[in-house]
């Protein structure tokens, strides 16, 4: 039996990029993601890896294409101002159809903003971020266990569809310490990537990647494959965590930290004899649109909870699409929503929505 | 009839390139020198942006496209993933002394095992001539009409001086490619180059002297006496560090 492990958030990422088999982390720092660099450091050498600290996030990502396209399970790291850099080279890996990682401990923005915990980046990480026609699929975890369970869960991912798979945590989350269980065993990874930038061996034809294409038709092309390959995922991958919607006076739908709060929210709520059911969607893309969709049939009020200004929401309004009327609660800056101040903003909205 | 003789680390196809620019040229020398060295099975080439953008449709070995100036990265990724391959980055004067000069200065920080081939024509070329950190004092371009002025638009950059300063740069030559004699020394230095990073020593790089026809707006022949009369007047060819190493 694994024991459990008393760890900070940040660093049972890192044991998950171990435990993957991935060999090659390429990092710049940044608060507050430190922890999960330095644990690379000193422990990506010692399983045989590479570390790079590199010269910004702009080359980190670079590197990670480049080793990916070698054939190998890469990873970077950042938190927010970082990852707007790292967007150029998301692009080309969408594109190129690379399979990569990337973790997000998300700050607040815009700008420098600040380093205390924020969820204002969702829109970068599900939207776009970068140009084009692309997704990444976006897991959002919610304890140090997912943080480790979902790190492993991206390189499967990315391999599996030849995609980015962005891990979206946030500052309180990579910072806290929790019990986590290190379940998979430590083996470097192998897996047959025949389009790999290995070098021929003169025994087959040349590889080559790239994400260029002059000829409109080739390029609407491999559009069109990128797309297909997206519904794919849509189809297949959609996790989501539902809790108590059934009746509920009022569904809030929050992710990672957010969601944290909102349980004991609706524990305090409980006193009060409110029913408050919560969906949590945990890959943000795809979207749970149709779990989200049907909460209109179980309630009578939604309400989007997030370290944002209001981004998620526009999502849940879309899956929602006009059934029921769906709110809004969220603080930034990164200040923390209250309990106290979620149930009164769940007060107010019951009393304007239910007569 | 005498065989043609095609290096068999370029496909045989019909390149882009306008006549009597250098990139074909430079193709065909870092193909030769490849198949001397025979290591057609482990080379990975890393394209950046610029007129060769593509230009893993003519070399023959495995390649990645690098976005504007991070092919340094790139090869950074693919080299310590196969350390026992042989990488090579492949990038104009744009890609290389302006939006990526962080990544190519590192890489040699780093002393990261990488060969970097630079074109340098003293221009942007892909995107119709316009002023590159490399282009002369009083040259004209798209973007520097009246030429290059100084107290406007700052000096060139001499890109085989200042990596020469970086301790992890171990290789640094500036060759030429403008007529037959220039261009079997700059094989040597290409071949060398590769030697460099074949013996582990660390970062090696050949900076090219090349020709833009097209976008310096003149013939071919004028082009390659452009190059010997102007640009190796400011970028003085040779090596600037490593001529003593035994490769
Ligand atoms: C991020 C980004 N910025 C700008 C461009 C447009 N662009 C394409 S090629 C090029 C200049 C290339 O010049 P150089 O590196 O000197 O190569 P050459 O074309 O002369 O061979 C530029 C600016 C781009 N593709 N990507
Ligand atoms: S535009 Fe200049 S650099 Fe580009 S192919 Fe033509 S001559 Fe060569």
């Amino acid at each position: 039996m694994p024991k459990k492990v008393l760890i900070k958030g940040n660093e049972a990422i890192g044991e998950a990029i171990i435990r993957a088999g991935c060999r090659h982390y390429f990092g710049y720092p940044i608060t507050p993601q430190n922890e999960l660099t330095n644990y690379m450091s000193k422990y990506m050498p010692e399983a045989g890896g590479v570390f790079i600290q590199a010269e910004s996030e702009i080359a980190a990502i670079n590197m990670v294409y480049g080793a990916a396209g070698a054939g190998a399970r890469a990873i970077t790291s950042s938190s927010s101002p970082g990852i707007s850099l790292k967007q150029e080279g998301i692009s080309y890996i969408a594109g190129a159809e690379v399979p990569a990682v990337v973790v997000n401990v998300m700050r607040c923005g815009p700008g420098l903003g600040g380093i205390m915990p924020g969820q204002s980046d969702y829109f970068q990480a599900v939207k776009g971020g970068g140009h084009g026609d692309y997704r990444n699929i976006v897991l959002a975890p919610n304890n140090g266990q997912e943080l480790y369970e979902l790190t492993v869960k991206a390189f499967d991912l990315a391999d599996k569809y030849r995609v980015l798979v962005m891990v979206m945590a946030d500052g309180a989350l990579g910072q806290m310490m929790e019990n986590v269980e290190f379940k998979d065993k430590e083996t470097p990874y192998k897996i047959d990537k025949p389009w790999a930038t290995t070098g021929s061996g003169m025994k087959r034809k040349k590889n080559y990647i790239t994400s260029v294409y002059i000829n409109p038709d080739e390029l609407e092309a491999v559009n069109i494959r990128l797309q297909a390959k997206y519904k794919e995922i849509e189809k297949e991958e959609v996790l989501f965590e539902e809790t108590d919607c059934e009746g509920a006076d009022i569904i809030i739908c929050a992710y990672g930290l957010a969601a944290r709060i909102t349980r004991n929210v609706m524990k305090l709520a409980a006193e009060e004899s409110i029913k408050v059911g919560l969906l949590r969607p945990i890959t943000l893309w795809p979207f749970p649109k149709d779990a989200v969709g049907s909460l209109a049939d179980k309630t009578d009020v939604i309400m989007s909870v997030e370290l944002s200004a209001g981004q998620m929401v526009e999502d849940v309004r879309l899956a929602v699409n006009g059934k029921k009327p769906v709110h809004f609660y969220g603080r930034t800056g990164g200040n923390l929503p209250t309990q106290k101040e979620i149930l009164n903003e769940i007060k107010r909205v019951l009393e304007k929505e239910v007569k | 009839m005498p065989k043609r003789l095609h290096p068999k680390s370029l496909e045989n196809t019909i390149m882009h390139y306008c006549p009597g620019c250098s990139h074909g040229i430079a193709h065909r020398v870092i193909a030769e020198v490849i198949d001397e060295l025979g290591i057609e099975g482990k080379i990975v080439g890393i394209a950046s942006v610029g007129c060769s953008y593509n230009n893993y449709l003519y070399f023959k070995f495995d390649m990645q496209q690098a976005a504007h100036g991070r092919a340094p990265a790139v090869a950074t990724g693919v080299k310590r993933v196969h350390p026992e391959n042989v990488v090579f980055t492949y990038q104009g004067d744009g890609d290389l002394a302006a939006i990526g000069t962080a990544e190519i200065i590192h890489a040699a920080a780093r002393g990261e095992k990488i060969t970097t081939i630079f074109i340098n024509n003293a221009i942007y070329g892909m995107t119709s001539g316009q002023m590159a950190p490399t282009t002369l004092i009083g040259q004209v371009t798209t973007t520097s009409p009246l030429g290059r002025d100084t107290s406007l638009q700052g000096f060139p950059l001499k890109m085989s001086e200042i990596l020469s300063q970086i301790d992890g740069a171990v290789f640094v030559e500036r060759v030429s490619m403008h007529d037959v004699k220039h261009i079997l020394s700059a094989k040597r230095a290409i071949k060398k180059a590769f030697k460099v990073q074949m013996a582990g020593l660390g970062f090696s790089i050949v900076e090219v002297l090349s020709t833009c026809p097209t976008n310096w707006r003149l013939s071919p022949v004028d082009s390659a006496k452009w190059v010997e009369d102007n640009m190796m007047e400011y970028y003085k060819l040779g090596n600037y560090k490593g001529a003593e190493l035994e490769v």
